[in-house]
């Protein structure tokens, strides 16, 4: 369940946040987790709604979650294209010789604050 | 308090981020956020991890704003990862991260390595379990100096327990540093340690498509063990089959075949060891050759 130490670990990024930048609470949170990152969009939605209460700071956030379609880039083709798992063949040439060039990122972007 | 990173007192860390802050200053609330992260862990037999999340409170109100952050959520885990990574070049550390399903054989492949590599370089151990020191008792057995941590809960290590664990293994200069995560193949993925490669271990009494049901693992390692091969008359495994289906999620995946038991293909993987270590030390002594020229520049001055 590791989602549960990513998720302790937005609550420290609202937390770090709040100190540095003079704000009480997060409303609301955005956050872009891709596609090929090493999480659940909805996993790391239960285990935030989990653990939101222990930190005042992020007790009343809402998670908005965008996911980041993954990419990669085909060495044969010698362009990108977009995959949904890793294990996914190039769309155009069937291989296997595939980069992954994007949607392994699992950030936070934006916060509406008070 | 710590000396490693100043946890488990105030947490003195300077967390390193950047950020060009509008202050709104029209709210009146008295400016103490107590920072109070709870990083506490006995350090008496080997390390016990498996705490909550932080606690922080601030009092008061004030309107609501945006605030553009850009904050990567492993960015934590991951200046810790540079941090032990910086520290294993500045020695001439190998430092290799073992993950594998339980039952893969890691331990005894670990015991196996430890005893035979000794005459050859230094070698240390790290080993990651939620509970029991059993794994490091096997590998002190071996002679080779080992530090259990134990995540508790965790069903991973992170960069900060391997950061505390150094502290207290002190790893010789220039030695091979194996770090066996907790036995499993999902979480311990994301994590990078500061090592200079993963080592992902599948026996062949596993299912062969364990690379495509377990994909980030597969894909975040740069070699891929396949152990217990003393074993292949007895299964159905298809060593082929698997081997594609790793090279289908990490086409650039290294491949030995060994038993851990046998000794079958070991050299193979000491090998490979011996070539890894070497890189390292080529970038010491590159790194410690420019310091030197830097020296002998500034006395020429």
């Amino acid at each position: 369940m590791h989602e549960m130490s990513l998720t302790e670990g937005v609550i420290r990024i609202i937390e770090e946040q709040a100190a540095a930048q003079g704000f009480v609470r997060v409303r609301r949170l955005w956050m872009e987790i891709g596609r090929l990152s090493t999480v659940d969009p909805e996993a790391m939605r239960f285990c935030f709604e989990a653990v939101r209460g222990n930190s005042p700071a992020a007790a009343a956030a809402e998670l908005e979650i965008t996911t980041v379609p993954g990419q990669a880039w085909c060495m044969d083709c010698s362009q990108t294209a977009e995959i949904e798992q890793r294990y996914d063949p190039c769309p155009r040439c069937g291989g296997h010789h595939l980069q992954v060039s994007g949607g392994e990122e699992m950030r936070v972007t934006e916060m509406e604050v008070e | 308090m710590c000396t490693v990173c100043g946890c488990g007192g105030e947490h003195a860390h300077d967390h390193g981020h950047s950020h060009d802050h509008a202050h709104e200053h029209d709210h009146d609330h008295p400016h103490d956020h107590p920072h109070d992260h709870d990083h506490g862990h006995d350090h008496e037999h080997g390390h016990h991890y498996g705490h909550g999340a932080a606690g922080a409170q601030a009092p008061g109100m004030s309107q609501a704003r945006m605030v553009r952050i850009e904050q990567d959520i492993l960015g934590h885990n991951n200046r810790y990862a540079a941090e032990n990574r910086a520290r294993f070049a500045a020695r001439g550390i190998l430092a290799l991260n073992l993950v594998s399903s339980p039952g893969s054989g890691k331990t005894t492949l670990l015991c196996r390595s430890a005893r035979d590599l000794a005459a050859r370089w230094p070698v240390a151990v790290i080993e990651g379990d939620q509970q029991t020191s059993f794994d490091a008792d096997r590998i002190r057995a071996t002679g080779a100096p080992a530090l259990q941590v134990n995540t508790g809960k965790g069903c991973h290590l992170d960069a900060h327990m391997i950061g505390h664990a150094l502290a207290d293994l002190r790893p010789a200069d220039q030695s091979v540093l194996f770090i066996e995560n907790v036995g499993n193949l999902v979480c311990p993925a994301g994590f990078d340690l500061g090592e200079a490669a993963k080592v992902v271990i599948l026996s062949v009494t596993e299912g062969e498509d364990k690379p495509l049901k377990y994909p980030d693992m597969f894909a975040a390692a740069r070699l891929m063990i396949l152990n217990k091969v003393d074993l292949l008359p007895h299964l159905a495994f298809d060593v082929e089959r698997c081997v594609a289906f790793a090279r289908q999620v990490n086409p650039g995946i290294e491949l030995i075949r060994l038993s851990a038991t046998s000794g079958e293909g070991l050299d193979l993987w000491y090998d490979w060891i011996g070539r890894r270590r070497q890189a390292v030390l080529e970038n010491r002594v590159a790194a410690l050759e420019a310091d030197l020229a830097a020296a002998r520049h500034g006395l020429q001055e």
